[in-house]
């Protein structure tokens, strides 16, 4: 494999940008594998990056309907974080932060990633209270976490509405200064390169149709590109699990939803931290380009459509203009929608299944993104070792059954409903 | 924007609707022995298809009744809708 550097990039500008390597290749699917992931977003591109890579299992194919990085990975709002309280959330999301600080490098692949900090801010002392735990859990969990007061916070964001006669006066905030953000499609190219260069077929345009099952067991998978064999087969599919999860005859605590986010114009740079509010849902940071990045609530309804409805947009935004209030004078870029597969604890599974072979990764709901090397790293060690790790241990797919859930937001099941 | 027409009072926009779910789950009969994986189908287990998707809404800006529209997961259209109590063929 060709090494990107400066000296690489020197060359070839003197030779017109004509003789770079292909990134990828784009094989034809063998009759058998060791392990075949389902899904080539984020999540399975890490996971077969991490198989060559930990494990030395490179017989590996990933089976991608669309186009890699065309799903969810590449329409997040690429925010990294692990503020969590809870110790199963937060040692897997700050082995994540390690693993996302390397990054560019072990993928010799710019993801520019940038530990710009994330604050959420606070509106009531109660909040405050609430944030003062969360932080104190966080630091015995060896995550950096600053809880600020209002003038610290208007220190750090003096463009948002810090006037008296607000509904949801700032407080203060907790803040992570080493979250940040990163450039999503980069992080799905660089970790296929590297699949790739060390064997792991890329196999796109690719529809999954089912599965062979023998005697409990999985003996490999049927596609709109023929059938292939394979010893190992890991779900990775985020908003489409539940369409798989039918053709194996199982029921799954997911339902999957739309989430939209969007982009107003680029303007100069004003904000340079990732902010949420702390009285709705929403989230905003500035993109390298300018644009201001924003998200929030998901439209609410089980869908499959990968795009939103205005209702929502307006929600979402109306908290936006509430926060800061210049965006209002700002143009809509873009918008877009994705679909989550919204786990009932608002917690993700990375686990075996029933089904001797077969592992399940799903239910990442709002926070896909951040978490894809973590996931990657413990999906392949599932699949190489076929146990769990520690890290992953508490992402089960029975706590649902055995009462052991991970409701980070304390909100009982079903997070999203509003 | 979706426009969901209530049985009760007619055509009315999604904005006075708040969502419920899959109206397809049923609670475990009372008095019977229930087993775990039936409290585990009911409280946390769904099918989330693509395609025809009976399910519950609640007509809260309008006349706070719960009924249960037949909508499409994929296209967003809505074939049917329901009162809550409305046998369904």
């Amino acid at each position: 494999m060709q090494k990107y550097s400066i000296f690489s990039l020197v060359k070839n500008a003197l030779t017109g940008h004509q003789n770079w390597d292909l990134a990828w290749k784009d094989p034809n699917p063998k009759e058998e594998y060791d392990v075949v992931i389902i899904g080539g977003g984020g999540h399975g591109l890490a996971t077969a990056y991490y198989l060559a890579k930990e494990h030395q299992i490179t017989k590996v194919a990933i089976i991608e309907k669309g186009w890699i990085g065309g799903g969810n990975v590449g329409r997040n709002t690429t925010i990294i974080r692990s503020n969590y309280m809870h110790d199963e959330n937060g040692l897997f999301s700050e082995f994540g932060m390690d693993l996302w600080r390397k990054m560019s490098q072990d993928l010799n692949y710019n993801v520019m990633f940038s530990p710009r900090g994330i604050i959420n801010l606070a509106h009531s002392d109660a909040q405050m209270n609430a944030y003062a735990r969360r932080g104190n859990s966080m630091r015995l969990n060896g995550i950096d976490a600053v809880l600020l007061n209002r003038e610290e916070v208007k220190e750090l964001i003096p463009m948002a509405d810090f006037s008296d006669n607000v509904r949801f006066p700032i407080f203060g905030g907790l803040m992570q200064p080493s979250a940040g953000t990163a450039r999503h499609d980069a992080v799905a190219w660089g970790y296929a390169r590297q699949a790739d260069s060390m064997g792991v077929d890329i196999i796109q345009n690719c529809e999954v149709t089912g599965f062979d099952v023998s005697a409990g067991k999985i003996k490999g998978i049927r596609t709109s590109r023929g059938n292939i064999k394979a010893k190992k087969v890991g779900l990775c599919v985020a908003g489409s699990t539940n369409i798989l999860a039918e053709k194996l005859n199982m029921t799954l605590p997911i339902e999957t939803h739309l989430l939209q986010a969007c982009v107003s114009e680029p303007v100069k740079p004003v904000l340079d931290k990732v902010v949420t509010f702390g009285a709705g849902h929403f989230y905003i940071s500035q993109s390298d380009k300018g644009e201001m990045v924003m998200g929030g609530d998901l439209d609410g309804y089980n869908s499959y459509a990968q795009r939103g409805n205005l209702p929502t947009l307006q929600h979402v935004l109306t908290e936006g203009i509430a926060m800061m209030p210049f965006l209002s004078k700002l143009k809509m870029l873009r918008t877009w929608g994705g679909i989550m597969d919204m786990s009932m604890d608002g917690s993700p599974i990375i686990d075996k299944t029933h089904i001797d072979g077969l592992y399940l990764n799903c239910g990442w709901c709002y926070g896909g993104f951040k978490a894809t090397p973590a996931s990657g790293w413990t999906f392949a060690h599932t699949i190489a070792q076929d146990r769990v790790h520690e890290l992953n241990a508490g992402y089960s797919l029975n706590r649902f059954s055995t009462g052991h859930l991970i409701d980070e937001k304390g909100l009982g099941t079903k997070t999203w409903i509003s | 924007m979706l426009h969901i027409k209530c049985p009760h009072c007619g055509m009315r926009s999604q904005n006075e609707f708040s969502y419920g779910g899959d109206a397809t789950v049923k609670r475990p009969e009372l008095n019977k022995e229930v087993t775990d994986q039936e409290w585990d189908n009911f409280v946390y287990n769904r099918v989330s298809p693509r395609g025809k998707h009976l399910e519950l809404w609640q007509h809260l800006s309008g006349c706070r009744q719960w009924i249960k529209v037949e909508r499409d997961t994929a296209t967003h259209e809505i074939f049917r809708t329901y009162k809550a109590n409305e046998e369904i063929a």
